[in-house]
Protein backbone atom coordinates (compact mmCIF):
# COMPACT_ATOMS: atom_id res chain seq x y z
CA UNK A 1 0.00 0.00 0.00
CA UNK A 2 1.15 3.53 -0.63
CA UNK A 3 2.32 5.40 2.42
CA UNK A 4 0.87 8.60 1.03
CA UNK A 5 -0.74 9.66 -2.20
CA UNK A 6 -2.46 12.64 -3.69
CA UNK A 7 -5.36 12.16 -6.06
CA UNK A 8 -6.16 14.80 -8.67
CA UNK A 9 -4.82 17.40 -6.26
CA UNK A 10 -5.65 20.96 -7.18
CA UNK A 11 -4.60 24.04 -5.25
CA UNK A 12 -5.09 27.77 -5.65
CA UNK A 13 -3.90 30.97 -4.06
CA UNK A 14 -6.91 33.24 -4.57
CA UNK A 15 -7.39 33.53 -8.31
CA UNK A 16 -4.07 31.89 -9.09
CA UNK A 17 -4.23 28.17 -9.75
CA UNK A 18 -1.00 26.52 -8.58
CA UNK A 19 -1.74 22.79 -9.04
CA UNK A 20 -3.88 21.11 -11.72
CA UNK A 21 -4.78 17.54 -10.80
CA UNK A 22 -1.51 16.22 -9.42
CA UNK A 23 -1.32 12.46 -8.78
CA UNK A 24 1.60 11.65 -6.55
CA UNK A 25 2.46 8.61 -4.46
CA UNK A 26 5.22 7.39 -2.17
CA UNK A 27 5.73 3.98 -0.59
CA UNK A 28 7.08 3.26 2.90
CA UNK A 29 10.85 3.74 3.05
CA UNK A 30 11.03 5.19 -0.44
CA UNK A 31 12.94 8.33 -1.45
CA UNK A 32 11.14 10.42 -4.06
CA UNK A 33 12.57 13.54 -5.65
CA UNK A 34 10.37 16.33 -6.95
CA UNK A 35 12.09 18.59 -9.42
CA UNK A 36 10.88 21.56 -11.36
CA UNK A 37 11.64 25.21 -11.90
CA UNK A 38 10.49 28.10 -9.71
CA UNK A 39 6.71 28.34 -9.56
CA UNK A 40 6.17 24.80 -10.82
CA UNK A 41 4.11 23.94 -7.73
CA UNK A 42 6.62 21.87 -5.75
CA UNK A 43 6.24 23.78 -2.51
CA UNK A 44 2.47 23.99 -3.00
CA UNK A 45 2.37 20.21 -3.22
CA UNK A 46 4.22 19.91 0.11
CA UNK A 47 2.03 22.57 1.72
CA UNK A 48 -1.04 20.60 0.66
CA UNK A 49 0.36 17.37 2.12
CA UNK A 50 1.25 18.99 5.46
CA UNK A 51 -2.13 20.70 5.79
CA UNK A 52 -0.86 24.28 5.63
CA UNK A 53 -3.05 24.52 2.54
CA UNK A 54 -6.32 22.79 3.37
CA UNK A 55 -7.84 20.69 0.62
CA UNK A 56 -10.91 18.55 0.19
CA UNK A 57 -10.31 15.45 2.32
CA UNK A 58 -9.83 12.77 -0.32
CA UNK A 59 -7.24 14.70 -2.32
CA UNK A 60 -4.58 13.55 0.16
CA UNK A 61 -4.60 9.95 1.40
CA UNK A 62 -2.31 8.75 4.19
CA UNK A 63 -2.37 4.98 4.89
CA UNK A 64 -5.79 4.72 3.30
CA UNK A 65 -7.26 7.61 5.25
CA UNK A 66 -8.35 10.92 3.74
CA UNK A 67 -6.33 13.66 5.46
CA UNK A 68 -6.65 16.51 2.96
CA UNK A 69 -8.70 18.70 5.28
CA UNK A 70 -6.78 18.01 8.50
CA UNK A 71 -4.91 20.71 10.42
CA UNK A 72 -1.09 20.65 10.17
CA UNK A 73 -0.61 19.67 13.82
CA UNK A 74 -2.77 16.56 13.40
CA UNK A 75 -1.05 15.56 10.17
CA UNK A 76 2.31 15.96 11.87
CA UNK A 77 1.13 13.73 14.71
CA UNK A 78 0.43 11.02 12.12
CA UNK A 79 4.16 10.88 11.39
CA UNK A 80 4.56 13.33 8.53
CA UNK A 81 7.28 15.85 9.28
CA UNK A 82 8.54 18.76 7.23
CA UNK A 83 11.79 20.63 6.74
CA UNK A 84 10.31 23.87 5.41
CA UNK A 85 11.81 26.01 2.70
CA UNK A 86 13.91 28.76 4.23
CA UNK A 87 14.45 26.56 7.34
CA UNK A 88 12.00 28.57 9.47
CA UNK A 89 13.79 28.04 12.77
CA UNK A 90 12.28 29.69 15.83
CA UNK A 91 14.45 32.77 16.53
CA UNK A 92 13.42 32.97 20.20
CA UNK A 93 14.60 29.43 20.81
CA UNK A 94 18.14 28.07 21.18
CA UNK A 95 19.44 25.30 18.94
CA UNK A 96 18.70 22.81 21.71
CA UNK A 97 15.14 24.10 22.14
CA UNK A 98 14.51 24.13 18.39
CA UNK A 99 15.43 20.44 18.33
CA UNK A 100 13.40 19.60 21.41
CA UNK A 101 10.29 21.28 20.08
CA UNK A 102 10.43 18.86 17.17
CA UNK A 103 9.76 16.11 19.71
CA UNK A 104 6.87 18.01 21.32
CA UNK A 105 4.31 15.79 19.58
CA UNK A 106 6.49 12.72 19.44
CA UNK A 107 4.87 9.43 18.56
CA UNK A 108 6.48 6.79 20.73
CA UNK A 109 10.12 5.72 20.74
CA UNK A 110 12.36 5.72 17.74
CA UNK A 111 15.88 6.16 16.59
CA UNK A 112 15.96 9.94 16.69
CA UNK A 113 16.64 11.61 20.01
CA UNK A 114 18.89 14.59 20.82
CA UNK A 115 22.00 12.38 21.02
CA UNK A 116 21.50 10.72 17.64
CA UNK A 117 20.79 14.07 15.98
CA UNK A 118 24.02 15.40 17.47
CA UNK A 119 25.79 12.27 16.13
CA UNK A 120 24.38 13.06 12.70
CA UNK A 121 25.42 16.74 12.86
CA UNK A 122 28.21 17.01 15.48
CA UNK A 123 28.61 20.76 15.01
CA UNK A 124 25.18 21.28 16.56
CA UNK A 125 26.38 19.84 19.85
CA UNK A 126 28.95 22.64 20.13
CA UNK A 127 26.34 25.25 19.28
CA UNK A 128 23.43 23.79 21.20
CA UNK A 129 22.98 26.80 23.48
CA UNK A 130 23.28 29.46 20.78
CA UNK A 131 20.20 31.22 19.48
CA UNK A 132 19.20 29.25 16.40
CA UNK A 133 19.42 32.24 14.09
CA UNK A 134 23.01 32.99 15.16
CA UNK A 135 24.16 29.93 13.21
CA UNK A 136 25.41 29.85 9.63
CA UNK A 137 22.94 28.93 6.91
CA UNK A 138 24.22 25.39 6.64
CA UNK A 139 24.12 24.83 10.39
CA UNK A 140 20.59 26.24 10.48
CA UNK A 141 19.61 23.75 7.80
CA UNK A 142 21.03 20.97 9.98
CA UNK A 143 18.90 22.20 12.89
CA UNK A 144 15.82 22.25 10.65
CA UNK A 145 16.47 18.66 9.53
CA UNK A 146 17.21 17.54 13.09
CA UNK A 147 14.07 19.25 14.35
CA UNK A 148 11.96 17.37 11.80
CA UNK A 149 13.63 14.08 12.73
CA UNK A 150 13.01 14.48 16.47
CA UNK A 151 9.41 13.29 16.07
CA UNK A 152 10.66 10.08 14.42
CA UNK A 153 8.57 10.60 11.31
CA UNK A 154 7.75 7.84 8.86
CA UNK A 155 7.64 10.43 6.11
CA UNK A 156 10.08 13.33 5.95
CA UNK A 157 9.37 16.16 3.52
CA UNK A 158 12.44 18.25 2.60
CA UNK A 159 11.76 21.50 0.77
CA UNK A 160 14.79 22.92 -1.06
CA UNK A 161 17.30 21.96 1.59
CA UNK A 162 20.24 23.08 -0.57
CA UNK A 163 18.84 26.49 -1.44
CA UNK A 164 21.30 29.33 -0.84
CA UNK A 165 24.02 27.12 0.62
CA UNK A 166 27.66 26.74 -0.45
CA UNK A 167 28.44 23.55 -2.42
CA UNK A 168 30.65 22.14 0.33
CA UNK A 169 27.85 22.62 2.85
CA UNK A 170 25.32 21.03 0.51
CA UNK A 171 27.60 18.02 0.23
CA UNK A 172 27.67 17.62 4.02
CA UNK A 173 23.90 17.85 4.27
CA UNK A 174 23.28 15.42 1.45
CA UNK A 175 25.75 13.02 3.06
CA UNK A 176 23.32 12.80 5.99
CA UNK A 177 20.31 11.80 3.91
CA UNK A 178 21.29 8.13 3.40
CA UNK A 179 21.68 7.81 7.17
CA UNK A 180 18.20 9.22 7.65
CA UNK A 181 16.92 6.78 5.08
CA UNK A 182 18.52 3.88 6.95
CA UNK A 183 16.39 4.79 9.96
CA UNK A 184 13.39 3.73 7.88
CA UNK A 185 11.83 7.08 7.06
CA UNK A 186 10.44 7.66 3.60
CA UNK A 187 11.56 10.96 2.12
CA UNK A 188 10.26 13.46 -0.38
CA UNK A 189 13.09 15.70 -1.54
CA UNK A 190 12.09 18.84 -3.40
CA UNK A 191 15.12 20.12 -5.22
CA UNK A 192 16.13 22.40 -8.06
CA UNK A 193 19.51 20.69 -8.39
CA UNK A 194 18.45 17.83 -10.66
CA UNK A 195 21.67 15.81 -10.53
CA UNK A 196 21.75 15.90 -6.75
CA UNK A 197 18.10 14.93 -6.49
CA UNK A 198 18.54 11.98 -8.84
CA UNK A 199 21.61 10.78 -6.96
CA UNK A 200 19.62 9.90 -3.85
CA UNK A 201 16.12 9.22 -5.16
CA UNK A 202 14.40 5.95 -6.08
CA UNK A 203 11.81 7.73 -8.17
CA UNK A 204 11.45 11.21 -9.53
CA UNK A 205 8.55 13.50 -10.42
CA UNK A 206 8.98 16.60 -12.50
CA UNK A 207 6.42 19.39 -12.16
CA UNK A 208 5.84 22.19 -14.60
CA UNK A 209 3.20 24.88 -14.22
CA UNK A 210 1.23 22.83 -11.73
CA UNK A 211 1.19 19.54 -13.66
CA UNK A 212 3.25 16.37 -13.47
CA UNK A 213 5.27 16.26 -16.68
CA UNK A 214 7.45 13.30 -15.82
CA UNK A 215 7.34 10.37 -13.45
CA UNK A 216 9.77 7.49 -13.40
CA UNK A 217 12.54 5.55 -11.71
CA UNK A 218 15.55 7.75 -11.11
CA UNK A 219 17.80 5.27 -12.92
CA UNK A 220 15.50 5.07 -15.95
CA UNK A 221 14.83 8.68 -16.82
CA UNK A 222 17.02 10.14 -19.54
CA UNK A 223 18.56 13.57 -19.61
CA UNK A 224 16.48 14.41 -22.68
CA UNK A 225 13.23 13.38 -20.98
CA UNK A 226 14.02 15.51 -17.95
CA UNK A 227 14.90 18.47 -20.11
CA UNK A 228 11.61 18.17 -21.95
CA UNK A 229 9.65 17.80 -18.73
CA UNK A 230 11.46 20.61 -16.98
CA UNK A 231 11.27 23.21 -19.74
CA UNK A 232 8.42 21.85 -21.84
CA UNK A 233 10.61 21.79 -24.94
CA UNK A 234 12.88 19.30 -26.69
CA UNK A 235 16.54 19.74 -25.89
CA UNK A 236 18.48 21.29 -28.69
CA UNK A 237 21.45 19.07 -29.44
CA UNK A 238 24.57 21.14 -29.60
CA UNK A 239 26.46 20.54 -32.87
CA UNK B 1 13.71 61.79 54.04
CA UNK B 2 10.21 62.48 52.79
CA UNK B 3 11.47 61.91 49.24
CA UNK B 4 12.89 58.49 50.11
CA UNK B 5 9.56 57.56 51.60
CA UNK B 6 7.76 58.91 48.55
CA UNK B 7 9.91 56.78 46.24
CA UNK B 8 9.28 53.69 48.36
CA UNK B 9 5.53 54.31 48.28
CA UNK B 10 5.78 54.74 44.53
CA UNK B 11 7.62 51.43 44.15
CA UNK B 12 4.89 49.70 46.14
CA UNK B 13 2.16 51.33 44.07
CA UNK B 14 4.09 50.18 41.01
CA UNK B 15 3.72 46.61 42.21
CA UNK B 16 -0.02 46.93 41.66
CA UNK B 17 0.50 48.44 38.21
CA UNK B 18 2.91 45.63 37.33
CA UNK B 19 0.22 43.12 38.32
CA UNK B 20 -2.31 44.97 36.15
CA UNK B 21 0.18 44.85 33.31
CA UNK B 22 1.55 41.30 33.56
CA UNK B 23 -1.46 39.63 31.94
CA UNK B 24 -1.56 42.24 29.19
CA UNK B 25 2.16 41.79 28.57
CA UNK B 26 1.88 38.00 28.44
CA UNK B 27 -0.95 38.07 25.90
CA UNK B 28 0.76 40.69 23.78
CA UNK B 29 4.09 38.86 23.94
CA UNK B 30 2.63 35.57 22.77
CA UNK B 31 0.02 36.56 20.20
CA UNK B 32 0.48 40.27 19.48
CA UNK B 33 -3.04 40.84 20.76
CA UNK B 34 -3.79 44.16 22.42
CA UNK B 35 -6.66 43.43 24.77
CA UNK B 36 -8.57 46.67 25.33
CA UNK B 37 -10.89 44.88 27.75
CA UNK B 38 -8.03 44.02 30.11
CA UNK B 39 -8.98 46.63 32.71
CA UNK B 40 -12.61 45.60 32.65
CA UNK B 41 -11.61 41.96 33.00
CA UNK B 42 -9.71 42.93 36.16
CA UNK B 43 -12.79 44.69 37.56
CA UNK B 44 -15.08 41.82 36.56
CA UNK B 45 -12.70 39.41 38.29
CA UNK B 46 -12.83 41.56 41.43
CA UNK B 47 -16.63 41.30 41.36
CA UNK B 48 -16.38 37.53 40.96
CA UNK B 49 -14.06 37.30 43.98
CA UNK B 50 -16.49 39.50 45.91
CA UNK B 51 -19.36 37.17 45.00
CA UNK B 52 -17.37 34.16 46.24
CA UNK B 53 -16.58 36.04 49.47
CA UNK B 54 -20.24 36.86 50.01
CA UNK B 55 -21.53 33.40 49.17
CA UNK B 56 -18.94 31.35 51.00
CA UNK B 57 -17.81 33.64 53.79
CA UNK B 58 -14.19 32.80 52.96
CA UNK B 59 -11.52 35.50 53.03
CA UNK B 60 -10.58 37.19 49.71
CA UNK B 61 -7.38 35.13 49.30
CA UNK B 62 -9.21 31.81 49.47
CA UNK B 63 -11.99 33.24 47.32
CA UNK B 64 -9.45 34.29 44.67
CA UNK B 65 -8.09 30.74 44.73
CA UNK B 66 -11.59 29.51 43.90
CA UNK B 67 -12.15 32.21 41.27
CA UNK B 68 -8.82 31.61 39.49
CA UNK B 69 -9.69 28.31 37.76
CA UNK B 70 -13.09 29.69 36.77
CA UNK B 71 -11.42 32.71 35.20
CA UNK B 72 -8.79 30.50 33.54
CA UNK B 73 -11.65 28.64 31.89
CA UNK B 74 -13.33 31.90 30.93
CA UNK B 75 -10.11 33.15 29.32
CA UNK B 76 -9.61 29.86 27.48
CA UNK B 77 -13.14 29.91 26.05
CA UNK B 78 -12.99 33.64 25.25
CA UNK B 79 -9.84 33.10 23.19
CA UNK B 80 -11.05 29.89 21.57
CA UNK B 81 -14.53 31.10 20.65
CA UNK B 82 -14.05 34.82 20.05
CA UNK B 83 -10.51 36.18 19.82
CA UNK B 84 -8.91 33.38 17.76
CA UNK B 85 -11.38 34.17 14.99
CA UNK B 86 -10.17 37.73 14.61
CA UNK B 87 -6.41 37.24 15.05
CA UNK B 88 -4.53 37.72 11.81
CA UNK B 89 -2.22 40.05 9.99
CA UNK B 90 -4.60 42.96 10.48
CA UNK B 91 -4.48 44.34 14.03
CA UNK B 92 -7.75 46.25 13.70
CA UNK B 93 -10.31 43.40 14.11
CA UNK B 94 -8.98 42.25 17.51
CA UNK B 95 -8.85 45.88 18.69
CA UNK B 96 -12.48 46.40 17.71
CA UNK B 97 -13.61 43.14 19.28
CA UNK B 98 -11.83 43.75 22.59
CA UNK B 99 -13.15 47.32 22.62
CA UNK B 100 -16.64 45.93 22.17
CA UNK B 101 -16.00 43.40 24.91
CA UNK B 102 -14.91 46.24 27.18
CA UNK B 103 -18.17 48.13 26.63
CA UNK B 104 -20.22 44.97 27.05
CA UNK B 105 -18.43 44.04 30.28
CA UNK B 106 -18.91 47.50 31.78
CA UNK B 107 -22.61 47.54 31.00
CA UNK B 108 -23.07 43.94 32.08
CA UNK B 109 -21.46 44.70 35.44
CA UNK B 110 -23.53 47.85 35.83
CA UNK B 111 -26.66 45.77 35.28
CA UNK B 112 -25.59 43.02 37.68
CA UNK B 113 -23.85 44.93 40.44
CA UNK B 114 -25.13 48.56 40.06
CA UNK B 115 -22.85 51.59 39.99
CA UNK B 116 -22.13 51.42 43.74
CA UNK B 117 -18.48 51.16 44.63
CA UNK B 118 -17.51 48.00 46.46
CA UNK B 119 -14.51 46.65 48.31
CA UNK B 120 -13.11 43.24 49.19
CA UNK B 121 -13.03 42.83 52.99
CA UNK B 122 -9.34 42.41 53.83
CA UNK B 123 -10.04 41.81 57.51
CA UNK B 124 -8.01 44.74 58.81
CA UNK B 125 -5.00 43.87 56.65
CA UNK B 126 -5.41 47.17 54.82
CA UNK B 127 -4.65 49.07 58.02
CA UNK B 128 -1.54 47.13 59.05
CA UNK B 129 1.92 48.50 58.41
CA UNK B 130 5.54 47.51 58.81
CA UNK B 131 8.53 49.65 59.72
CA UNK B 132 11.31 48.83 57.29
CA UNK B 133 13.74 51.42 58.63
CA UNK B 134 13.61 53.99 55.86
CA UNK B 135 9.87 54.23 55.93
CA UNK B 136 6.73 52.74 57.32
CA UNK B 137 4.97 50.78 54.62
CA UNK B 138 1.55 49.22 54.42
CA UNK B 139 1.50 45.43 54.67
CA UNK B 140 -0.94 45.12 51.78
CA UNK B 141 1.11 47.24 49.33
CA UNK B 142 4.20 45.23 50.30
CA UNK B 143 2.31 41.99 49.62
CA UNK B 144 1.17 43.41 46.29
CA UNK B 145 4.72 44.14 45.16
CA UNK B 146 5.94 40.77 46.40
CA UNK B 147 3.10 39.06 44.53
CA UNK B 148 3.98 40.96 41.36
CA UNK B 149 7.63 39.89 41.61
CA UNK B 150 6.68 36.27 42.31
CA UNK B 151 4.04 36.18 39.56
CA UNK B 152 6.42 37.56 36.95
CA UNK B 153 9.23 35.29 38.12
CA UNK B 154 6.95 32.26 37.78
CA UNK B 155 5.67 33.37 34.38
CA UNK B 156 9.27 33.69 33.22
CA UNK B 157 10.12 30.23 34.51
CA UNK B 158 7.10 28.87 32.71
CA UNK B 159 8.11 30.58 29.46
CA UNK B 160 11.79 29.67 29.54
CA UNK B 161 12.02 26.40 31.48
CA UNK B 162 9.04 24.28 30.45
CA UNK B 163 7.88 22.51 27.30
CA UNK B 164 4.68 24.56 27.36
CA UNK B 165 6.70 27.79 27.50
CA UNK B 166 8.80 26.60 24.58
CA UNK B 167 5.59 26.01 22.63
CA UNK B 168 4.39 29.50 23.65
CA UNK B 169 7.56 31.13 22.33
CA UNK B 170 7.66 29.05 19.16
CA UNK B 171 4.03 29.85 18.40
CA UNK B 172 4.73 33.50 19.08
CA UNK B 173 7.63 33.41 16.57
CA UNK B 174 5.73 31.63 13.81
CA UNK B 175 2.34 29.92 14.29
CA UNK B 176 2.46 28.16 10.90
CA UNK B 177 5.82 26.50 11.52
CA UNK B 178 4.74 25.72 15.08
CA UNK B 179 1.79 23.79 13.66
CA UNK B 180 4.29 21.75 11.63
CA UNK B 181 5.76 20.72 15.01
CA UNK B 182 2.42 19.22 16.02
CA UNK B 183 1.40 22.27 18.04
CA UNK B 184 -2.13 23.64 17.68
CA UNK B 185 -1.63 27.43 17.75
CA UNK B 186 -5.28 28.09 18.61
CA UNK B 187 -4.99 25.91 21.69
CA UNK B 188 -1.71 27.57 22.69
CA UNK B 189 -3.30 31.02 22.37
CA UNK B 190 -6.30 29.86 24.44
CA UNK B 191 -3.98 28.56 27.17
CA UNK B 192 -2.11 31.89 27.14
CA UNK B 193 -5.29 33.89 27.64
CA UNK B 194 -6.39 31.47 30.36
CA UNK B 195 -3.06 31.97 32.08
CA UNK B 196 -3.36 35.75 31.71
CA UNK B 197 -6.74 35.55 33.44
CA UNK B 198 -5.10 33.81 36.40
CA UNK B 199 -2.73 36.78 36.69
CA UNK B 200 -5.76 39.06 36.29
CA UNK B 201 -7.35 37.29 39.27
CA UNK B 202 -4.31 38.16 41.36
CA UNK B 203 -4.44 41.79 40.19
CA UNK B 204 -8.17 41.90 40.96
CA UNK B 205 -7.57 40.52 44.46
CA UNK B 206 -5.19 43.34 45.40
CA UNK B 207 -7.15 46.01 43.54
CA UNK B 208 -10.29 45.03 45.43
CA UNK B 209 -8.62 44.91 48.85
CA UNK B 210 -6.68 48.16 48.44
CA UNK B 211 -9.33 50.45 47.05
CA UNK B 212 -12.95 50.76 46.10
CA UNK B 213 -14.00 49.54 42.71
CA UNK B 214 -17.08 49.95 40.55
CA UNK B 215 -17.96 48.87 37.00
CA UNK B 216 -16.58 52.06 35.44
CA UNK B 217 -12.94 51.98 36.58
CA UNK B 218 -11.62 49.37 34.14
CA UNK B 219 -10.39 51.69 31.36
CA UNK B 220 -8.21 53.70 33.76
CA UNK B 221 -6.57 50.46 35.02
CA UNK B 222 -5.98 49.57 31.38
CA UNK B 223 -4.11 52.85 30.84
CA UNK B 224 -1.74 52.19 33.78
CA UNK B 225 -1.21 48.64 32.60
CA UNK B 226 -0.50 49.86 29.08
CA UNK B 227 1.97 52.42 30.29
CA UNK B 228 3.80 49.86 32.39
CA UNK B 229 4.02 47.46 29.44
CA UNK B 230 5.22 50.11 27.00
CA UNK B 231 7.70 51.72 29.41
CA UNK B 232 9.17 48.28 30.13
CA UNK B 233 9.34 47.27 26.48
CA UNK B 234 6.69 45.34 24.57
CA UNK B 235 6.75 41.63 25.15
CA UNK B 236 9.26 41.66 28.01
CA UNK B 237 7.87 40.46 31.34
CA UNK B 238 10.84 41.71 33.37
CA UNK B 239 10.45 45.02 31.57
CA UNK B 240 6.83 45.08 32.70
CA UNK B 241 7.95 44.49 36.28
CA UNK B 242 10.22 47.54 35.95
CA UNK B 243 7.61 49.60 34.09
CA UNK B 244 4.98 49.36 36.83
CA UNK B 245 7.19 50.88 39.54
CA UNK B 246 8.46 53.58 37.16
CA UNK B 247 4.89 54.79 36.61
CA UNK B 248 4.18 54.34 40.33
CA UNK B 249 7.20 56.38 41.47
CA UNK B 250 6.43 59.12 38.95
CA UNK B 251 2.90 59.32 40.33
CA UNK B 252 3.89 59.52 44.01
CA UNK B 253 6.65 62.04 43.29
CA UNK B 254 4.17 64.19 41.37
CA UNK B 255 1.64 63.89 44.18
CA UNK B 256 4.30 64.93 46.68
CA UNK B 257 4.90 68.14 44.74
CA UNK B 258 1.22 68.84 44.26
CA UNK B 259 -1.55 66.31 45.02
CA UNK B 260 -3.30 67.22 41.76
CA UNK B 261 -0.27 66.13 39.77
CA UNK B 262 -0.31 62.42 40.65
CA UNK B 263 -1.89 61.01 37.51
CA UNK B 264 -0.39 63.71 35.29
CA UNK B 265 3.18 62.89 36.34
CA UNK B 266 2.66 59.23 35.57
CA UNK B 267 1.60 60.18 32.05
CA UNK B 268 4.56 62.58 31.74
CA UNK B 269 7.02 59.86 32.76
CA UNK B 270 5.43 57.63 30.14
CA UNK B 271 5.82 60.32 27.47
CA UNK B 272 9.45 60.97 28.42
CA UNK B 273 10.30 57.28 28.09
CA UNK B 274 8.50 57.16 24.73
CA UNK B 275 10.53 60.12 23.47
CA UNK B 276 13.90 58.85 24.72
CA UNK B 277 13.41 55.12 24.21
CA UNK B 278 10.50 54.54 21.82
CA UNK B 279 10.83 50.76 22.14
CA UNK B 280 10.73 50.90 25.94
CA UNK B 281 13.53 50.37 28.42
CA UNK B 282 13.98 46.61 28.00
CA UNK B 283 12.71 45.75 24.54
CA UNK B 284 12.82 42.20 23.25
CA UNK B 285 15.78 41.78 20.93
CA UNK B 286 13.54 41.11 17.96
CA UNK B 287 10.01 41.96 16.98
Amino acid sequence: MNLLETRALTASYGQFRALFGVDFRIEPGEVVAIIGSNGAGKTTLLRSITGILRQTPDMVIHRGEAIGAMAPDRIMQRGISMVPEGRMLFPSLSVDENLRIGAQARRGAGRWVLETVFDLFPILLERRNSPATALSGGQQQMVAIGRALMSNPELLLCDEISLGLAPVVIRDIYAALPLIRESGAAMVVVEQDIARALSIADRVYCLMEGRVTLEGRATDVTREAIHAAYFGTQEKVQP
Amino acid sequence: MIWVETVIQGLLLGGLYALFAAGLSLVFGIMRLVNLAHGDLIVASAFLILMVVEFSGLNPFMSALIAAPVLFGFGYVLQRVVLNRVLGNDILPPLLVTFGLSVALQNGMLELFSADSRRLPAGGLENQSLNIGLATVGTLPLMTLASAVIAIFLLNRLLYATALGRAFRATSDDPVTASLMGIDPKRIFALATGLAMVVVTLAALYLGMRSNFDPSIGPARLIYAFQAVIVGGLGSLWGTLAGGPIIGVAQTLGAQINPEWQILSGHLAFLIVLILRPRGLFPRARD
